[in-house]
């Protein structure tokens, strides 16, 4: 922002110096953009007043905002400020252009999926359910095995690769598994369930599909998570606690898990939580691993099982005369997804908050 | 410690059975890695190798590996290289809103949410897609077409349900939006303070501010975040799977209801009811995603780790 001079005899003196060029250029009131994007709004309501879709009369109410704003900087501040000034309007409307898909996703599954969030939903599965009525139960029970296993498995891998990267590594391989930790994150889940199959279909013959896959395939994709997460926490923890530590003579796997892993904890169960977060809605390595049943299976190294994704997808797709009654369940299983998710991530952020260590007064 | 011990204290520690198991343990679990990453290829090339073996006739579509894999290559080239470039402008404009444009005490707030949208399950993107976006799109397809149809990409006709390659492109940019934005924010943050403080004081404008000391720290961010979430686009399923309506062919046409599948898309929609040879041709398929995904994110990770190594920039 440019600070008017405030004597005038000075600004007049050196304005006849430099050739009647003013020193400095005019500023927007302060208002200026309020009452510009007032406007603005007022544009694009009375478009959509006219019969233009929503979406046509907000970029168009956007344009007339920059344009505006333009050409209103341009005569009074130049041109350097007025294209300012339209490069913070198109980073604004990009970020809200963004938050536009996460409310109307949210608004969408809340209106579509509460009909059929009731207790029968929660405590019915599906066998022999043709119309309507029914429920999750079984694919509700399913992902919570099938997540659960897949957490037990990842946990401790990740948490250890994590040790060693930062507590024993330094070398050649740490650097190998730092950067294919990193490759690892990216491969799609498709292929972490194909992979889960053909490890099993080579075991117990083509067509196998267990509960137990599925959990194998979320690991291959949750390890990587906990490696970055843990990785990171650890890094974090003071190297005076671990010097203070081997000054009493403490053996290092004593130092590690009495000193470090406590210090870190909070911020461990933070990652942990949101890998789980990550993986608990995943469909597609389920849909080829585990498949679905209709019925309650607790057994995961037995047949097909039902996870909620699933029976989600399932129940969307699935065609006949009772169309209506499966899409409200597929819609409330998304709910009940979408809830779990935001509880996860509301809980990581809670962990963190509540337990943070307290390395620094 | 006994006086006579005290010359080989380090001998001492190397003898403790705990360390030994436990820096065992650990260093097993980081080689475990690297034998997943390793198994993943080979199970996938070992089941995958009868449909290698096979002939022609045998494929689904009776004309060989090639011609099968083919259309279904094209078709997540092209619906993620498309996602990739709606996404990554946006994905940098919000970067800098949260770094740099927004009120510092919101920035925080602001930043977990787009990070939610990373939380949501491809899932629901696909529902929601199909549910309201695949709508909301018609009337557009129907300009696109009519005003820009001589454009190969709006030849149209336009599909009436909306379940277009388009629409999978908007989801797709959706989904991997919240992915890059995350990265090159992080290195945004990290520009150099003196930096911009410096030009600031020069006179520069905000965004002058932007592209002479933000801009040219974050370029390699920028480059690697978006083949990660090229990486990610490339391997998306389910959403794909249901908003795509599919025919199968080559096509550039992003607005007919025929468009080619993607390979994430096409296994999860076919392994299901799939037995014998064309399981065997599904997981071929699966390891030239695996390989191309692979490929592309160690691209994307050599570039992001060679601007951390020079980071120190001031």
């Amino acid at each position: 922002m440019h600070t008017p001079i405030p004597s005038t005899s000075v600004d007049t003196e050196l304005e006849v110096q430099l050739f009647g060029q003013p020193l400095t250029h005019g500023t927007l009131p302060r208002w200026a953009p309020f009452a510009t994007l007032a406007a603005a709004i007022v544009v694009g309501i009375v478009l959509d007043d006219i019969g233009l879709a929503i979406g046509v009369a907000a970029v168009a109410a956007v344009a007339f905002y920059a344009a505006t704003i333009y050409l209103w900087s341009r005569t009074v501040e130049g041109h350097r400020k007025a294209k300012d000034r339209v490069l913070t309007t198109v980073v604004t409307s990009a970020f809200l252009l963004a938050l536009l898909p996460l409310v109307s996703m949210v608004i969408t599954v809340v209106q579509n999926g509460i009909q059929r969030l009731d207790t029968e939903f929660l405590s019915f599965s599906m066998r022999s359910i043709v119309g309507e009525g029914g429920g999750a139960y079984h694919a509700i029970l399913g992902t919570l095995i099938i997540t659960g296993l897949a957490a037990l498995i990842s946990v401790p891998i990740g948490m250890l690769c994590a040790i060693y990267l930062v507590e024993y590594g330094g070398g050649k391989l740490a650097k190998a598994i730092t950067f294919f930790v990193d490759v690892m994150t990216g491969i799609p889940s498709i292929v972490a369930g194909l992979f889960a199959y053909a490890l099993f279909a080579l075991l117990f013959g083509p067509g196998v599909r267990m509960g137990i896959m599925g959990a194998i395939a979320l690991s291959v994709l949750m390890i990587p998570i906990v490696v970055r997460s843990t990785e990171e926490m650890l890094k974090l923890v003071p190297n005076e606690l671990r010097e203070a530590a081997y000054a009493l003579a403490v053996p290092k796997w004593r130092m590690i898990t009495k000193v470090v892993l406590p210090t870190a904890l909070a911020g461990i169960a933070t990652g942990v939580t949101l890998a789980i977060a990550r993986i608990i809605g995943e469909t597609a390595p389920l849909l080829i691993t585990v498949g679905i049943t209709t019925g309650v299976n607790m057994n995961p190294f037995d047949g097909r099982m039902s996870a909620l994704p699933v029976f989600s997808y399932y129940e969307y797709i699935r065609t006949g005369i009772h169309t209506a009654a499966s899409q409200d369940r597929a819609w409330t299983a998304a709910l009940i997804l979408i809830i779990i998710v935001m509880l996860l991530n509301l809980a990581a952020r809670l962990i963190s908050r509540l337990f943070a260590p307290k390395t620094r007064a | 410690m006994p006086l006579s011990e005290r010359n080989r204290p380090r001998a001492q520690v190397r003898e403790r059975p705990g360390d030994r198991i436990f820096s065992g343990l650990s260093t097993g679990a980081g080689v475990l890695i690297l034998v997943v990453l390793a198994s993943v290829a080979s199970f996938l090339l070992i089941e995958a190798w009868p449909a290698f073996m096979a002939p022609p006739e045998d494929i689904p579509g009776g004309e060989g590996l090639v011609v099968y894999i083919w259309p279904l290559l094209f078709g997540t080239l092209l619906s993620a290289v498309l996602a990739l470039l709606v996404a990554a402008p946006l994905a940098v404009a919000i970067a800098l809103f949260i770094t740099h444009y927004a009120p510092r005490r919101t920035a925080q707030g602001l930043g977990y949410v787009i990070d939610l949208l990373a939380a949501v399950p491809s899932i629901i993107y696909g529902l929601w897609g199909i549910a309201v976006l695949a709508p909301a799109t018609v009337s557009s397809t129907e300009w696109l077409s009519k005003y820009l149809g001589f454009i190969p990409l709006f030849a149209g006709p336009p599909s009436s349900t909306g379940r277009t390659m388009l629409l999978a492109i908007i989801v797709l940019a959706v989904m991997v939006l919240p992915i890059i934005t995350a990265v090159v924010r992080e290195a945004f943050l990290q520009t150099p303070r003196l930096h911009e403080e410096a030009s600031l004081a020069l006179g520069a404008t905000r965004w002058e501010m932007v592209k002479m000391t933000v801009f040219p720290f974050g370029r390699s961010a920028i480059v690697g975040a978006s083949m990660l979430g090229l990486g990610r686009a490339l391997g998306e399923t389910m959403a794909v799977a249901i908003v795509l309506s599919v025919s199968g062919g080559v096509t550039f046409n992003l607005i007919s209801s025929g468009n080619p599948s993607t390979i994430a898309a096409n296994i999860a929609l076919d392994f299901p009811e799939s037995s014998g040879l064309a399981v065997n041709a599904l997981i071929a398929s699966g390891l030239v995603l695996f390989a191309v995904t692979l490929v592309v994110n160690m691209i994307a990770r050599a570039v992001i780790n060679r601007r951390r190594e020079f980071s120190g920039a001031n």
